[in-house]
């Protein structure tokens, strides 16, 4: 499990996050919601240790990231895989070798052996012919398929997600919140989305966390979210008219 | 920011740059990537000038040294002095500076504004170290080479040039160039070459590394390394005469 215990962190003495509490749990695909600027990536970027936060206490596992030294912080990075907006994959490298990166300054393996575990995993992520091209020649949607590939390659126990399907069309958007979905599943992760896309809220969010200005205006499931009446989430959810139907329909139904 | 804050940070990189390698075998392959990024791919270029420039300079000393009391051998003399100490060290730095100083700042930049640097420092990978130490290394053992290889393509250039033209004989520019030889100016010229490398390799990583924004904060961060790293090669070359010649 993931704690986190009044987060607060501030950009030039002007506050981003204002002491923000919640968990996140094992084997749930947890989602932060929130609008441009309400500091859902600098959230993600503090629970990676990319940010220092100013206040506040993050644990992994019973581990507070505070009280760990460098060694142990390096260890703790070992178990997180990240998915970056832009996949963030290595321009110079083929697919197979960005898949591969991990493995090979993280482990002992022989050549042969990372090369079954970069096949297994691009083939968990259903790409297959990709090994030698580089990533310029794939498509969004397949340079984000090889970000999950090498986010997972290691196995790891927390999964973080930045707008994973931004820039995709809705049936791809579809595929990567099924795949990583799925990979939470199976490999029992803690896995946190950042995402703008309301679609993959209700789809994939076992637990949603709403930020507004810096703050936790609300959180609970996706089944939830349709009959709260908070305000705030009410506003930035149902600003669709799309939305605004379907949550009609479905407190008509339930009533 | 000042410049002073700016020195302070370049220092606290260079902290995290000089720290053992996280693997091995992961470092060889980046620096014989590197090796052919920074020193190979520029091969070409540095012969290219370095002929022609030697040539113009042996073509203009012996334009210039036309009178009958001055011995032709000194065309060749002052040739191989100016190219040993001066051109072949310092201008194929500059040159350097230019063709390989924005190659790491726009590599670097464009690899922090697209998060690959944050891809690596998610993994616990130390990334300065990563992406700038194998650069340091391939630049300090590649350059001198380069400039040595510059003096000798200067010293051929420039004599292909007098022959050719027949602004000088050949015997007397092959005595000038073996006339009053000293070792020690090549040991110079490597040396300076060093230095250089060094701040080739480390000033446009900074400038790199650090940028924030998108694809025009890169080009400019790319221009202000190479501006940069020139005005630091050119105040260094003064220190440094001064220091081994002086």
């Amino acid at each position: 499990m993931i704690e986190v215990i009044d987060l607060y962190k501030e950009f030039d003495k002007t506050p981003v996050l204002k002491g923000i509490s919640t968990t996140f749990e094992k084997g749930k695909t947890s989602m932060i919601i929130g609008q441009s600027g309400s500091g859902k990536t600098v959230f993600l970027k503090c629970l990676l240790g990319l940010h220092k936060h100013e206040k506040g206490t993050i644990i992994f596992d019973g581990r507070n990231y505070a009280d760990l030294d460098d060694k142990q912080h390096r260890q703790l990075r070992q178990e997180m895989g990240m998915v970056f907006q832009g996949g963030a994959l290595y321009d110079s490298l083929t697919v197979e070798e960005n898949v591969m990166f991990p493995l090979k300054m993280f482990t002992n393996k022989s050549f042969k052996e990372m090369l079954e575990r970069v096949n297994t995993v691009l083939k968990r992520v259903n790409l297959k012919n990709v090994n030698t091209k580089f990533p310029a020649q794939l498509s969004g949607g397949m340079q984000k398929r090889v970000a999950i590939a090498r986010a997972i390659v290691m196995n790891p126990k927390y999964l973080f997600c930045d707008e994973p399907n931004s820039g995709l069309d809705p049936n791809t958007a579809t595929l990567i919140d099924n795949l990583i979905q799925e990979i939470t599943k199976e490999y029992q992760m803690i896995t946190i989305i950042n995402s703008h896309d309301m679609n993959s809220v209700m789809e994939i969010g076992e637990k949603i966390v709403f930020l507004k200005n810096g703050v936790k205006a609300w959180e609970g499931t996706n089944k939830e979210i349709f009959k709260t009446e908070n305000e705030a989430i009410v506003d930035f959810v149902y600003s669709s008219n799309l939305f605004k139907k379907v949550r009609e329909v479905y407190l008509n139904e339930t009533k | 920011m000042n410049y002073l804050e700016h020195i302070g940070k370049y220092f606290i990189m260079l902290k995290q740059v000089f720290k053992k390698p996280q693997k091995w075998s992961v470092f060889k392959d980046m620096l014989f990537r590197e090796v052919e990024d920074l020193g190979l791919k520029s091969l070409g270029i540095i012969a290219f000038v370095s002929f022609f420039v030697g040539g113009v300079v042996a073509i203009q000393t012996a334009l210039n040294v036309d009178s009958p009391f001055i011995p032709k051998y000194l065309i060749g003399f002052a040739t191989k002095r100016g190219i040993i100490l001066e051109f072949a060290p310092t201008f194929m730095s500059i040159i350097l500076a230019g063709k390989v100083g924005s190659y790491i700042s726009s590599s670097i930049g464009t690899m922090r504004v697209t998060e690959q640097i944050d891809a690596l420092d998610v993994m616990g990978i130390n990334s300065l170290n990563y992406l700038v130490l194998p650069k340091i290394i391939a630049a300090l053992f590649f350059y001198p080479l380069m400039v040595l290889l510059s003096m000798f393509l200067g010293i051929v250039g420039g004599y292909m040039a007098g022959v050719l033209t027949g602004l000088f004989f050949s015997d007397d520019y092959i005595y000038g160039i073996q006339l009053d030889f000293n070792s020690y100016l090549i040991k110079y010229a490597v040396i300076k070459t060093l230095v250089f490398a060094f701040v080739i390799a480390t000033i446009p990583s900074y400038h790199g590394y650090y940028v924030k924004g998108g694809s025009l904060e890169v080009g400019r961060a790319s221009t202000q390394a190479v501006v940069w790293t020139s005005v630091v090669i050119i105040l260094l070359n003064y220190f440094l005469t001064q220091m081994l010649l002086g």
